[in-house]
């Protein structure tokens, strides 16, 4: 494959974001929306090309003896720190960054053609485009990573452009303290990520991924045993680089920005904050898979990270009022999925288990279903809001009548969502739950019970949303489905969560490009379908028809309701430790003591010259018989001293 | 002697001043004409210089220093004016002129008496290039002086607030610091040459001559290296920094964060490290705690402040402790790293004190805490804004990024336990200071408009749109393509990195 | 009986001691100078001392001495010529109340 097409794809995005951004406020607005979609679908058409020609040509570059290989487009020098630790920029095409590409531009077109209709009167719509198109690139860059110095890179970049997008409305305060905190928090994740990324350099003296996931144990042995703490270094950089992970990805207790950033415009929460940027985390796992494999306590931490994040977010996420809220705690639960599907895989055979390499093909898998119905989900979401002009379900209520394609499509999403075949979500969630039910029982019990509580919250949102009782306010402002820009991208995503189950994705995307085929676990596909119907049956009983009963709920435990309703307070902890102890107490002292301490001894120098300067100043009197005295008494002091020293 | 390029870094600006003596302060398109043609030329010329630095090194050419000349000044004392750069001064040139040019730009409208404030601007000029140029201390220490002296009036005359206090602070720390400096100048011109040999000023030949005993390197580089680092802001010696950068005037806030805060960086690798290396291998870990301290430090008193200026002056304390600390690492890529710090924060803090002083221009306050929203009113100061802070705050693409982590993989590179806490507490500080530049940009830029009377302000005029395109340009290129510096700075280094591993046994 | 030296040096140390003494305390402006004379010529007395018994066969000390003798007549002579003028102007000697031109 020549470099053409390749470097197209992250010129393009970039080339719009410079074009959009110095020449947006000359253009109209529909000429600034009109070349951003063109670009990204210009895009999306090359990232096909690519893909395709990686998954199909059969060429031996790609594909040797039906395994896939890791291919480095091209990989040129950056910066070079040393000799041997070189900076590159470059571009990796293996089978997960091929799907990443795909999944990418498609999202990222269909948010492009539903802002459109979506955004359409809002001041800043070319900035909008523009920002949009910073976003494509840096996570194009971010997944063609050949080096996990690029990747930080684009990592970086990723995290501006969502702060940009968040804080897209910057006139509302929340929006402001809402972009604010999610940089802030996962600038302090991407420390661990660099600190992380110092730790293995050193010893590895290598950025590149397919020289240390070709290899891990040389990676290990060129550790030399070291310790730190107890911990190998190489389990303290992997669980540090995994940090960085926690970050973007939101997974406990870093998860804090994610349900913050819905106060970005919705096509953006689609893109960024449900399909791509916060499964960097996963994707960042995936890459750096192998190397994983090694550190066993590493995987361990992952699939205890995620199992905890999991159960916190569905739990959460049952009782939200915000349906955009519902739908980020949902994205948590659902990427926290992945994470422990990662976590309990293995690069090396498992006695007594057929494919220990599942929980990889699996998490990637339901990262590319994921994407597309929790995008569905947003831009759903996002054509309610813009009917209603709320993001609160109690505005809503009985809207299916109204809104039949919203509706539809809303409902696919959930379905997918909840695992019922033959929608996506339910084959990427069997994949799951059988790696996990293999590796131990309780992750496959465990990650049952929250793929249950998945299927009821979301339902309780659907009936919620388009059942239960009608709004009184709909007689003054009758809500309509949105436009044709906002409905296609909607029936387009919906279609892909009917059929993107039925994609050979053990075929395509597999740890060590090998393939293998995928089987239904029966026994654990009919657990889990059982769980997910009856999950789904509870919701309809309580939610389809206006009823006390979930007031009654309510009230068996208002503690742990309100509780839950709070987040269990996480935020009220880190605004405590931020704000009171950070702020309060670490940086107002700093300030107080270089004030009053530190220049009040420059000051205090300054004014001891003064005194003693005055105090002398007497001396000068101009009276001669006083310097006269005085020299006679240096004089004879002089003497005193010279007659000492020589005796 | 006219024939070297050097030379005339220090003789445009000298021009420039006469040239202006012919102005008067009324004609204000006279005094533009001669600063904006002069600042040019100078622009120009480093440029050239550049390119044509690179090409004599890409052919081949490995003299550890170019375009050298020396001129016999006092024999009795050995005197020289000796010139000469490698790839760091050369960038530093290139740095001092950038900001030189933008700095004419942001004081267009310098009110009382332009062409006085003009006058003493070029002197400044003068000192700096004339430290840059000069491979002889004597020389160097004079031209120093003569940066420094310019800053009293400057910030005397045409600062705001407690300026009579600022200057004086400023003017008495640097001049302490200077006082240092020249003890430890004296000490190592003494000790220059072998018994017998004649001494000399000349760095290279010291360095080559490598004569100074360790017992008298410990105390010489205490000296020197304590007195660039109270230029350098070093902790405890910083306080003058705050102070002295709020009450300065624009231009002169640009031109001291920008440039002469690096004079001290510079003198530190250059005088303190190169010639002393014993005693740099010996006596690191003391100023290493020292600027580790600065890092932190500033980075959180920088999160409390209100007054715009005060939070960059602090979070100059912060970067330029990390120009320090990696320079005090004594290893290739960690003291490269310092130097791409130093353009970096030069550039960046030219144009961050730049855009204060546009804005303060406006609203006539710099109390973070009375604006808000001047994003809708003047995007174009409040985008640069943003950029710069993006550049400070470490975003990849802008120069603050590849600064700080050559710096950080450079420092790693020592392995013992010391070392790396000190790393991981500095690379805390990008934390920090993402905190501190996002609390300003939500606080002054986004949400709503707090005093409606800014709603009436204007947005950048042409001639400040040129000094802060000059200076994003700038950024952008570093950020975007660092590896050319980063080769010029590295080879650079190799004779004083040879002189550490060199004394190490 | 042979003199020692230190026989001529004790009492130009009296008289250099009473001198300063006298400067550092008198206030009359004559009794000031007449101390000042004392010194200096406790230091002329010096000088022809140590000529004489140091170095017998030079000249040097007599000649700077009789230079010294001649030079403190003249600066007499102005000093009082001064001090003259200075009382017919405020009509006082005292040293502590002739300091008008500092204010």
């Amino acid at each position: 494959m020549g470099v053409t097409l390749p470097i197209l794809i992250l010129c393009l995005p970039l080339f719009m974001f410079l074009l959009l951004g110095l020449g947006g406020v000359k253009m109209t607005k529909k000429c600034a929306g009109v070349l951003g979609i063109l670009g990204m679908g210009t895009c999306m058409t090359l990232s096909y090309i690519v893909a395709f020609t990686y998954f199909f040509s059969g060429d031996a570059a790609f594909i040797i003896d039906g395994v896939r290989q890791q291919f480095q487009v091209f990989d040129v020098t950056w910066l070079a720190f040393t000799e041997r630790l070189v900076v590159n920029l470059g571009f990796l095409l293996d089978p997960i960054s091929a799907m990443m590409l795909v999944v990418i531009t498609t999202i990222s077109f269909m948010v492009h053609l539903y802002s459109w209709g979506y955004m359409e009167g809002e001041p800043g719509f070319q900035r909008y485009y523009a920002f949009l198109s910073l976003f494509s690139f840096s996570m194009l860059g971010l997944v063609v990573a050949t080096n996990i110095f690029q990747m930080y890179i684009f990592w970086e970049l990723v995290g501006v452009s969502s702060y940009l997008l968040i804080g897209f409305f910057y006139k509302l305060p929340s929006a402001v303290s809402a972009s604010k905190k999610a940089f802030i928090v996962t600038r302090f994740a991407d420390l661990g990520f660099l600190i992380g990324i110092l730790i293995l350099s050193y010893y590895t003296n290598t950025f590149n991924f397919v020289d240390m996931t070709s290899n891990p144990f040389q990676v290990l042995a060129q550790t030399h045993g070291a310790t730190f703490m107890g911990a190998s270094v190489l389990t303290w950089a992997m669980v540090l680089i995994f940090t960085g992970g926690m970050g973007k990805s939101a997974m406990m207790p870093l998860h804090i920005w994610l349900p913050d950033a819905m106060e970005g415009p919705t096509p953006v929460s689609a893109l960024i904050h449900a399909a791509t940027m916060v499964v960097a985390g996963v994707y960042l796992v995936a890459r750096m898979f192998p190397v994983y494999c090694v550190v066993e306590a590493a995987m361990t931490f992952i699939s205890v990270v995620g199992a905890i994040t999991a159960f916190y977010a569905a739990v959460v996420a049952c009782t939200q009022i915000d349906i955009k809220r519902v739908l980020a705690f949902s994205t948590i639960s659902q990427i926290a999925f992945m994470m422990v599907s990662l976590g309990v895989a293995r690069d090396y055979a498992i006695p007594g288990v057929h494919y220990s390499g599942l929980g990889y093909m699996a998490g990637m898998f339901h990262l590319f279903t994921h994407a597309m119905f929790k995008a569905l989900l947003f831009l759903g979401a996002g054509a309610l809001i813009h009917a209603v002009h709320s993001n609160d379900y109690t505005k809503m209520g009985g809207l299916r009548k109204y809104m039949p394609v919203t509706h539809w499509t809303f409902l696919i999403g959930c379905l997918a969502i909840a695992g019922i075949f033959p929608f996506s979500g339910f084959f990427s969630k069997d994949e799951m739950l059988a790696a996990m039910f293999s590796s131990h029982w309780f992750w496959g019990a465990w990650m049952t019970m929250v793929a249950g509580l998945t299927a009821f919250y979301m339902f309780r949102l659907y009936f919620l949303i388009f059942w239960w009782e009608e709004n009184p306010d709909y007689a003054h402002h009758k809500p309509h489905d949105a436009p044709w820009q906002m409905s296609v991208p909607l029936i387009f995503l919906a279609a892909v969560s009917c059929v993107a189950g039925f994609i050979p994705f053990g075929k395509l995307v597999t740890w060590n490009g090998a393939p293998y085929t995928i089987h239904i676990e029966a026994p654990v596909a009919a657990t889990s379908l059982t769980v997910a119907v009856i999950a789904i049956l509870l919701a309809a009983k309580m939610y389809m028809k206006k009823n006390d009963i979930p007031t009654k709920v309510k009230n068996i435990w208002p503690g742990l309701w309100t509780a839950a309703y709070h987040r269990f307070y996480w935020d009220e902890i880190y605004q405590f430790v931020t704000h009171k102890i950070i702020f309060g107490i670490i940086c107002r002292s700093i300030a107080w003591f270089d004030r009053h301490v530190i220049d009040a001894t420059m000051d205090g120098f300054a004014w001891i010259t003064n005194k003693v300067s005055y105090s002398i100043r007497g001396m000068q009197s101009g009276n001669v018989q006083a310097y006269v005295l005085w020299y006679f008494l240096g004089a004879l002091a002089i003497v005193c001293v010279t007659w000492l020293c020589l005796i | 002697m006219f024939s070297n390029i050097l030379i005339w870094f220090v003789i445009i600006p000298v021009l420039m001043m006469a040239g202006l003596g012919l102005c008067n302060n009324k004609g204000m398109n006279a005094i533009r004409s001669v600063m904006v043609i002069g600042s040019a030329i100078l622009l120009g010329l480093s440029i050239w210089l550049c390119v044509d630095f690179l090409n004599l090194r890409a052919a081949g050419v490995t003299d550890e220093m170019l375009h050298t000349g020396s001129w016999m000044w006092y024999a009795p004392l050995n005197i020289h004016l000796a010139v000469g750069v490698d790839g760091i001064s050369v960038l530093m040139l290139l740095l001092s002129s950038i900001i030189v040019f933008a700095g004419t730009f942001a004081s267009w409208k310098i009110d009382p008496l332009p062409k006085n404030f003009f006058l003493w601007y070029c002197l400044l000029s003068t000192g700096v290039f004339g430290f840059f140029i000069s491979i002889d201390m004597f020389t160097m220490f004079m031209f120093y002086e003569v940066a420094l002296i310019p800053m009293y009036l400057l910030i005397g005359f045409w600062g705001t607030g407690r300026k009579e206090y600022s200057a004086m602070k400023l003017t008495l720390m640097l001049m302490g610091g200077s006082a240092f400096l020249m003890l430890g100048l004296l000490g190592i011109y003494w000790h220059s040459a072998p018994a017998g040999g004649e001494c000399t000023w000349n760095i290279l030949e010291i360095a080559h001559n490598n004569a100074i005993d360790p017992s008298w390197q410990n105390m010489l580089f205490c000296f020197t290296f304590v007195g660039f680092g109270v230029l350098g802001a070093m902790f405890p010696f910083h306080t003058w920094s705050p102070d002295g950068h709020a009450c300065a005037p624009t231009a002169v806030s640009m031109l001291h964060a920008g440039v002469l805060m690096k004079l001290g960086g510079y003198g530190c690798f250059r005088i303190a490290i190169y010639l002393l290396p014993a005693a740099a291998n010996e006596l690191a870990w003391i100023f290493i705690i020292l600027t580790g301290i600065s890092i932190v430090y500033g980075a959180f008193s920088a999160c409390v402040q209100t007054d715009l200026k005060y939070i960059n002056a602090y979070s100059s304390v912060s970067h330029c402790g990390m120009v320090l600390f990696a320079l005090l690492m004594l290893n290739q890529t960690a003291m490269t790293g310092g130097i791409m710090q130093m353009l970096s924060h030069g550039l960046m803090t030219a144009l961050f004190f730049a855009l204060i002083g546009m804005i303060y221009g406006r609203t006539h306050t710099r109390d973070i805490r009375q604006m808000g929203g001047l994003m809708r009113i003047m995007p174009y100061l409040g985008v640069c804004y943003m950029i710069a802070g993006f550049a400070s705050l470490g975003l990849p693409g802008l120069s603050g990024f590849v600064a700080e982590m050559t710096i950080f993989f450079g420092s790693f590179q020592d392995a013992d336990t010391f070392h790396r806490i000190f790393v991981i507490c500095a690379c805390s500080a990008i934390v920090t200071t993402a905190v501190y530049i996002l609390r300003v940009v939500g606080k002054l830029l986004l949400g709503p408009v707090q005093d409606e009377h800014h709603l009436q302000l204007t947005d950048a005029t042409w001639w400040e749109r040129l000094a802060t395109v000059t200076l994003i340009v700038c950024i952008a290129g570093i950020g975007c393509f660092p590896n050319w510096i980063n080769e010029a700075i590295q080879h650079s280094f190799v004779p004083i990195i040879n002189a550490i591993q060199n004394s190490a046994f | 009986m042979d003199l020692s030296i230190l026989w001529y040096l004790i009492p130009s140390v009296i008289m250099f001691a009473c001198g300063v003494y006298g400067f550092v305390t008198r206030k009359n402006m004559i009794a000031i100078l007449v101390s000042l004379e004392l010194m200096l010529n406790a230091a002329d007395l010096n000088f022809v001392v140590f000529n004489r018994f140091l170095f017998p066969g030079s000249m040097e000390g007599m000649v700077f001495t009789l230079f010294a003798v001649a030079i403190a007549a003249a600066e007499t002579a102005i000093a009082i010529a001064i001090i003259i003028n200075i009382y017919r102007s405020i009509g006082e000697m005292n040293i502590r109340l002739t300091n008008k031109m500092k204010n």
